[in-house]
C-alpha cells in the first residue's frame, strides 16, 4: 500500500475530502492504523492488544443490552437475571457472553502483561505506556468486582462483603470508608444501586485510558520479540494490511475458543453457589472470588501474622494492593539495559519461575488454608505454600530483578531486526538506518 | 523587553503572587464545597439511619441454645450459655487474649451473651449458632472464611480477626425479653 499519496485512505470521494479538511478523522486513521510502521517480526503474542480492544467493545455492547433488562434492587435483582436467562430473547446469549467475556478479558490481559514482562516492553521509553496498562488492569478489576455483585447470588453478596471490609483495615477512618461504600451498615440495596451505576461507568473510563495507552504506544512505537528498536524501513512493515490481517487471524482463534465456552460450558468458570440468592444471615462454607482474583486473594490470606506494629489484617491488605502497585515501579526495578528475555539467559529462567509462582498463588487462593497441598501430607498445608509463593512474588520484583541488572551478562543483541530475521545485513538500507544506540 | 524580564524575575511578594494564591485558595475551597454534597450523598440516608430497634423474646430459648436475630441488617447472636461455657469464659486469663476484655465487661448477666455475629476480620457470619456446626477450638464460633476462632464470650482467640465480636447496645425489658438498639 503506497503511503502518502492519498491522505484519506485511498478514496477520492469528494465528501470524504470535504469532511477530512474540516475534521481530519480519515487522515488520522490512515496515518495511525494503515501506514503506521510496526516492527516486521511480531509473533502471535502481539495479538492481544487487538483482542482486548475487541473484548472491551463486546463487553460494553452486551452490558448495555443486559442493563435494559436488569433490575438493580435487592428484591428484584436475582429474579431479573433469571428472567434474562429464561424469558428475554437471546438473553442467555447476552449474559453468557458478558459472564465469559469477563473471564476471557482477564485471560487476554494477563497474557498481554506476561508478554510485556518476557520481552521487556515496559523499559524506556515505554514506562508510561506500561503504567497506563496497570491503571487499566486496576479499573478492570474494580469493574469485574462490581459486576459480579449485580446478580445478587450468595457469592455476589459475600464476595462483596469480604472485599469492601478490606477497607476497614485502614487506620482511623476505615469504618467510615466502609459505611460510605455501603451507604448503610451492611451490603444492602444502596450498595447494589451504586455498584450498578459505577459498573456502567467504569468501562468508559477504561476506554478513555485505552485511548491514552494507544497514543503513548504510537509515540514510541511497538516493542518486538528482539527488543531492538527499528533502525529504518527495512525493519518495519505498515500496520495495514500486515498486522490487521495477523490480528484478525489471532482474534478469530481466540473468539472461537471463547465461543466454545459460551455455548458448551458457560458456567465452567463460575461458582454454583452464585445460583443461590443472597442470604445476609448465612455465609457459604467457602467463599472464593472469581479465578482472576485468586492470586491476589492468596496474597491477602497469606499475611496472617503481625509485622511489627502492623496487624495481620492491615498487613494482608497492604500486601494485596502492593502486589499490584509494585507493577507501577517495575520499569525502575529492572535495571538491565537489554529488553528481550531472548538475550537474558538468567532472567529467562526467573521469568518462568515467576509465572509458575503466579499459577501456584492462584491454586492457593482457591483452596481452604488448612488443606494439604495437592492432597499430600497434612503438615504441608495451603497456608505454607501461600507463605512461600507470596514471598517469591515480591522477591522477584524487589530482589531478583535489581540484582540481575547488576550481575547478569546478557548475550550479544543483534544489530537490527532485519539482520536477525532476514539473516544478513541489508546493505542498501544501511544508509537510511539511524545510528545504533547502545543496547 | 528587558524591563519585562526584570519584572518576571522579581517574584517575591508581588501583588500578582498574592492574587494567584488567593484565587487558587478560593478555587480549592469552592471545589471542595461543590464536591461535598456528592460524597455525602453516598453515606447512609435518613431512612437507613432511622433508629431501628429490635425486641427479642427470650422465653423460648433453652439452656445452651443460640438464636440469631436481625438488627440494622446485621445478624445478632444471642447465646443462653451453660454453666460450663460461663466458667470457661470467666476463667480465661487476660494475657491469653488478643483483644483483652473480661467476660464481665461483655455481658449484662452471665447467662445471656449478646454479640453482633459479624467476623471482625472481613465481615463473614461465623458458624456455631447450631450445635451441629463447627464452633472452633474454644467452643464459641468459627469463621469459615479465613479461619478465626472465637471463645464462649465471643472473644477472638486464633486467626486473622483483630477484635472480639462487638456487643450491640441492648437492655433487658424484663427477665425474658431484651431490646437491641
Amino acid at each position: 500500500m503506497s503511503a502518502g499519496t492519498n491522505q484519506t485512505g485511498g478514496t477520492n470521494s469528494g465528501l470524504v475530502k470535504w469532511i477530512d479538511s474540516r475534521l481530519p478523522v480519515f487522515s488520522y486513521l490512515q496515518k495511525e492504523y494503515a501506514e503506521y510502521q510496526s516492527p516486521r517480526n511480531f509473533n502471535w503474542f502481539w495479538n492481544f492488544g487487538a483482542i482486548l480492544t475487541f473484548l472491551l467493545v463486546m463487553m460494553i455492547m452486551s452490558g448495555i443490552f443486559l442493563a435494559m433488562q436488569y433490575q438493580p434492587n435487592t428484591a428484584l435483582a436475582f429474579d431479573s437475571v433469571e428472567r434474562i436467562m429464561r424469558d428475554v430473547n437471546f438473553g442467555w446469549l447476552l449474559r453468557y457472553l458478558h459472564q465469559n467475556g469477563a473471564t476471557f478479558f482477564f485471560i487476554a490481559i494477563y497474557i498481554h502483561m506476561f508478554r510485556g514482562m518476557y520481552y521487556g516492553s515496559y523499559k524506556a521509553p515505554r514506562e508510561l505506556l506500561w503504567m497506563l496498562g496497570v491503571v487499566i488492569l486496576l479499573l478492570a478489576m474494580a469493574t469485574a468486582f462490581m459486576g459480579y455483585v449485580l446478580p445478587w447470588g450468595q457469592m455476589s453478596f459475600w464476595g462483596a462483603t469480604v472485599i469492601t471490609n478490606l477497607f476497614s483495615a485502614v487506620p482511623l477512618v476505615g469504618d467510615s470508608i466502609v459505611t460510605l461504600l455501603w451507604g448503610g451498615f451492611s451490603i444492602d440495596n444502596p450498595t447494589l444501586n451504586r455498584f450498578f451505576a459505577l459498573h456502567y461507568l467504569f468501562p468508559f473510563l477504561i476506554f478513555g485510558v485505552v485511548v491514552l495507552h494507544v497514543i503513548a504506544l504510537h509515540v514510541s512505537g511497538s516493542n518486538n520479540p528482539l527488543g531492538v528498536d527499528p533502525k529504518g524501513p527495512q525493519d518495519t512493515v505498515s500496520f495495514h494490511p500486515y498486522y490487521t490481517m495477523k490480528d484478525s487471524v489471532g482474534l478469530a482463534v481466540f473468539v472461537t475458543i471463547m465461543a466454545a465456552f459460551v455455548f458448551f460450558a458457560p458456567d465452567f468458570f463460575g461458582e454454583p453457589e452464585n445460583y443461590l440468592e443472597a442470604a445476609p444471615l448465612n455465609t457459604p462454607a467457602h467463599i472464593v472470588p472469581e479465578w482472576y482474583f485468586l492470586p491476589f486473594f492468596a496474597i491477602l490470606r497469606s499475611v496472617d501474622f503481625d509485622i511489627l506494629f502492623i496487624e495481620a489484617k492491615l498487613g494482608g491488605v497492604i500486601a494485596m494492593f502492593g502486589a499490584i502497585f509494585v507493577l507501577f515501579v517495575l520499569p525502575w526495578l529492572d535495571k538491565s539495559p537489554v529488553r528481550s528475555a531472548k538475550f537474558r539467559p538468567v532472567y529467562k529462567w526467573f521469568f518462568w519461575i515467576f509465572l509458575i509462582d503466579c499459577v501456584l498463588l492462584g491454586y492457593v487462593g482457591g483452596k481452604p488454608t488448612d488443606a494439604p497441598v495437592f492432597g499430600g501430607v497434612e503438615s504441608f498445608q495451603i497456608i505454607h505454600l501461600g507463605y512461600i509463593t507470596t514471598f517469591w512474588y515480591f522477591a522477584h520484583f524487589l530482589i531478583v530483578l535489581p540484582l540481575l541488572g547488576i550481575f547478569e551478562r546478557p548475550k550479544p543483541v543483534p544489530k537490527s531486526i532485519s539482520e536477525a530475521v532476514l539473516g544478513g545485513g541489508s546493505s542498501g538500507a544501511a544508509a537510511t538506518a539511524k545510528p545504533m544506540e547502545k543496547a | 523587553m528587558s524591563d519585562d524580564t526584570q519584572d518576571h524575575d522579581d517574584h517575591s511578594g508581588s501583588r500578582r503572587d498574592f492574587l494567584y494564591l488567593s484565587a487558587g485558595a478560593f478555587g480549592a475551597v469552592g471545589l471542595g464545597a461543590a464536591l461535598w454534597p456528592f460524597i455525602s450523598s453516598m453515606n447512609p440516608s435518613a431512612d437507613v439511619l432511622a433508629l431501628s430497634t429490635t425486641e427479642v423474646d427470650l422465653s423460648q430459648v433453652e439452656d445452651g441454645q443460640r438464636i440469631t436475630v436481625k438488627w440494622q441488617g446485621k445478624p445478632v447472636f444471642i447465646d443462653r450459655r451453660t454453666p460450663t461455657a460461663i466458667e470457661e469464659a470467666e476463667s480465661t486469663p487476660l494475657a491469653e487474649l488478643r483483644d483483652p476484655e473480661t467476660d464481665e465487661e461483655r455481658v449484662l448477666t452471665p447467662e445471656w451473651l449478646v454479640v453482633i455475629g459479624i467476623c471482625t476480620h472481613l465481615g463473614c457470619v461465623p458458624l456455631g449458632q447450631k450445635a451441629s456446626e463447627d464452633r472452633g477450638e474454644w467452643g464459641g464460633w468459627f469463621c469459615p472464611c479465613h479461619g478465626s476462632h472465637y471463645d464462649t464470650s465471643g472473644r477472638i482467640r486464633k486467626g486473622p480477626a483483630p477484635l472480639n465480636l462487638p456487643i450491640p447496645p441492648y437492655a433487658f425489658l424484663n427477665d425474658t425479653s431484651i431490646k437491641i438498639g
